[in-house]
């Protein structure tokens, strides 16, 4: 399974297939059994061998994107984004003002103070979309990021997920099965048998 | 770096607040405790400066007067005042007793809840022994029945208060004069005290009479004034509690302590042994009851603080995985919890000290609040809360980072 930056690519399948365990593994927060992981021309695993310092991986290059936007209650919208950074070890300002370039981008510029408590469901993954492209990451999981949405709602994000990737030059993995945006994705995969498969796009003959 | 502590404290601050409170509360009650203690070695101490005294000379094998009872005749003094060294020495007797305000015409008993339990002190005005400090009216200047009390008795100037058998005038009042017990003391003249001590009530002056009368060993025929006698000795009693003694300046207050116990056949004590006497042994009892009520407390705080930061922190666990699953590191996490424990243990001080400061007036007892007792609590309290903060932080490692991602 290969993505290139500023590619969009789904991942569905049925319950208990193994889409969140294969986020876990892409996100280096569990160890695959076996297999080899690339990030960027760089190994992260190679068949039980893994790069020592994965919280500093996780945090430097790889966003997240829950499916509940799970921000921090006690922190304000900036800080909620502006918290990656500033654990990269950036100063407080220069974190804070990538936190307002992010939220302008994502237009919930205008909500930069409110408490998450005040958002409703969409500005607030919108805001947890923006955390995940603070520190300008390769790659982005989403795990299953319209899931609490409707259409229209669902539809604005995954728009906003296909222009983030071109514009910032990132990879993201989107794992659903929300029936409405998966047609929206250029290239699918589908796990099944413990297997992925290339559902749409270039690998789909296979 | 942004105070994840502080940023989560501001956020539920009624919660922090109030739980502050709580604890402040109980943190009150262990810095009052500590000063219940402290007030007593203050009291302690203010007995032994109040008498003025270098040395107290008490009956033999005792450690009277307010340790133990004491007995010796009111004529040793003078041999006391014979001894080199010696400057000044005054008889004084001590007595923990009821004593009543009674009607302003001296007609009979207030009500019974005038009572207040006082020590009784017999001196000889103008020696040691007498009220160094009034705050208002005047000392004892008549030979009977005048009295100066402590303000803590709740007498004013003018009270008539009844001791024993006889009525006494309160022309004076003193503060700071109070027993080992805190029981506040009411001074009157030596004769008058050593009468309410030791000379008994008229119906048991007769029996005693009629019992002596009937003994044939004391009532011998043919000898003439013996019944007579024994029975006038037996209706005076000359002994007092104490031989307050000053030194001259420059001499050694042991060195005149050794010539008494040895020659006298008495005991004396200076003003540390004393002190050791007071402390060390009249409250130590008291001491380690306070002892053991501080170390109830200090664990019900530990307990409090570990159960509600435990349960803040299992409120979180979703926040906890999510911060390390972005690459928080457990010892930020950690310090967010452990600050938040001692953010409570700060306000809880706060609230105790506050309490403590405001209620410690009302307690009957003195209660001494000393800075140094108030350290010694904060850093106790920051201990104990960095101790309960344990447990959650213990729970908030164990939290797996993978738990913020699909079910």
């Amino acid at each position: 399974m290969i993505v290139a930056p500023g590619e969009v690519v789904g991942l569905i399948g049925p319950s208990g297939s193994g889409k969140s365990t294969l986020l876990k593994c892409l996100g280096a927060v569990i160890e695959p059994s076996g297999g080899k992981m690339v990030l960027g021309g760089n190994t992260i695993y190679d068949n039980g061998w893994k790069i020592p310092d994965l919280r500093a991986l996780r945090r430097d290059s790889i966003g997240f994107v829950f499916q509940a936007p799970y921000l921090i209650p006690f922190l304000d919208v900036t800080d909620n984004v502006a918290l990656l950074p500033m654990l990269a070890g950036r100063s407080n300002a220069e974190a804070r003002a990538r936190a307002h370039e992010l939220l302008d981008a994502l237009d919930v510029g205008h909500r930069a103070q409110a408490q998450p408590s005040e958002l409703s469901g969409g500005e607030q993954q919108r805001v947890s979309i923006a955390r995940a492209l603070a520190n300008r990451p390769p790659v982005i999981l989403a795990d299953e990021p319209t899931a609490p949405l409707d259409s229209e709602r669902a539809l604005a994000v995954v728009r906003i997920l296909n222009q983030l990737a071109v514009q910032q030059h990132t990879a993201i993995i989107v794992v659903t099965h929300d029936e409405k945006i998966i047609p929206t994705f250029k290239r699918l995969y589908l796990i099944r048998d413990g297997c992925t498969h290339e559902e749409r796009g270039e690998g789909a003959s296979l | 770096m942004i105070s994840l502590a502080g940023r989560d404290i501001l956020h539920s601050w009624g919660k922090f607040v109030l739980t502050g409170f709580g604890l402040g509360l109980l943190i009150g009650v262990t810095l009052t405790m500590a000063g219940v203690y402290r007030g007593m070695v203050d009291d302690a101490r203010a007995l032994l400066n109040n008498s003025s005294a270098d040395l107290w000379v008490v009956q033999q094998d005792t450690q009277g007067p307010y340790a133990e009872s004491s007995s010796l005749r009111d004529d040793v003094v003078r041999s006391v005042l014979g001894i080199p060294g010696v400057e000044r020495a005054s008889n004084v007797t001590y007595l923990t007793m009821q004593v009543r305000r009674t009607n302003l015409d001296g007609a009979g008993p207030a009500a019974a809840g005038d009572d207040v339990r006082a020590m009784v002190v017999g001196f000889e005005p103008g020696q040691l022994g007498e009220p160094g400090y009034l705050l208002a009216g005047r000392q004892i200047t008549r030979s009977h029945y005048e009295a100066v009390a402590d303000v803590r008795a709740g007498f004013v100037l003018g009270d008539r208060i009844r001791i024993r058998r006889h009525d006494y005038t309160v022309v004076g009042l003193t503060r700071r004069m109070v027993s080992s017990g805190g029981d506040p003391m009411v001074f009157i003249p030596l004769k008058d005290a050593q009468e309410a001590q030791f000379l008994k009530d008229n119906e048991a002056i007769v029996n005693e009479r009629a019992r002596t009368a009937a003994n044939p060993s004391l009532n011998r025929p043919g000898v003439p004034g013996l019944l007579e006698a024994i029975q006038a000795s037996q209706a005076n009693n000359r002994n007092v509690n104490a031989i307050l003694v000053q030194v001259q300046p420059g001499i050694d207050a042991e060195a005149v302590a050794e010539p008494v116990r040895r020659w006298k056949h008495l005991e004396a004590f200076t003003r540390d042994q004393m002190e050791e006497i007071l402390i060390s042994k009249l409250i130590a009892t008291s001491a380690r009851q306070i002892a053991m009520f501080l170390v109830i407390l200090a664990i019900v705080s530990a307990a409090i603080v570990a159960f509600i930061i435990y349960t803040m922190t299992l409120g979180k666990i979703r926040e906890i995985a999510v911060l390390k699953l972005i690459g928080t590191r457990n010892s930020t996490i950690a310090g967010m919890i452990l600050q938040q424990a001692l953010g409570l243990g700060i306000i809880g001080f706060i609230v105790g000290k506050v309490s403590a400061t405001f209620w410690a007036p009302v307690f009957p007892k003195y209660v001494l609040l000393e800075s140094g007792d108030a350290v010694r609590g904060l850093a106790a309290v920051m201990v104990i809360c960095a101790l309960a903060s344990t447990l959650a932080i213990r729970v908030a490692l164990k939290v797996d980072p993978a738990a913020a991602i699909g079910g």
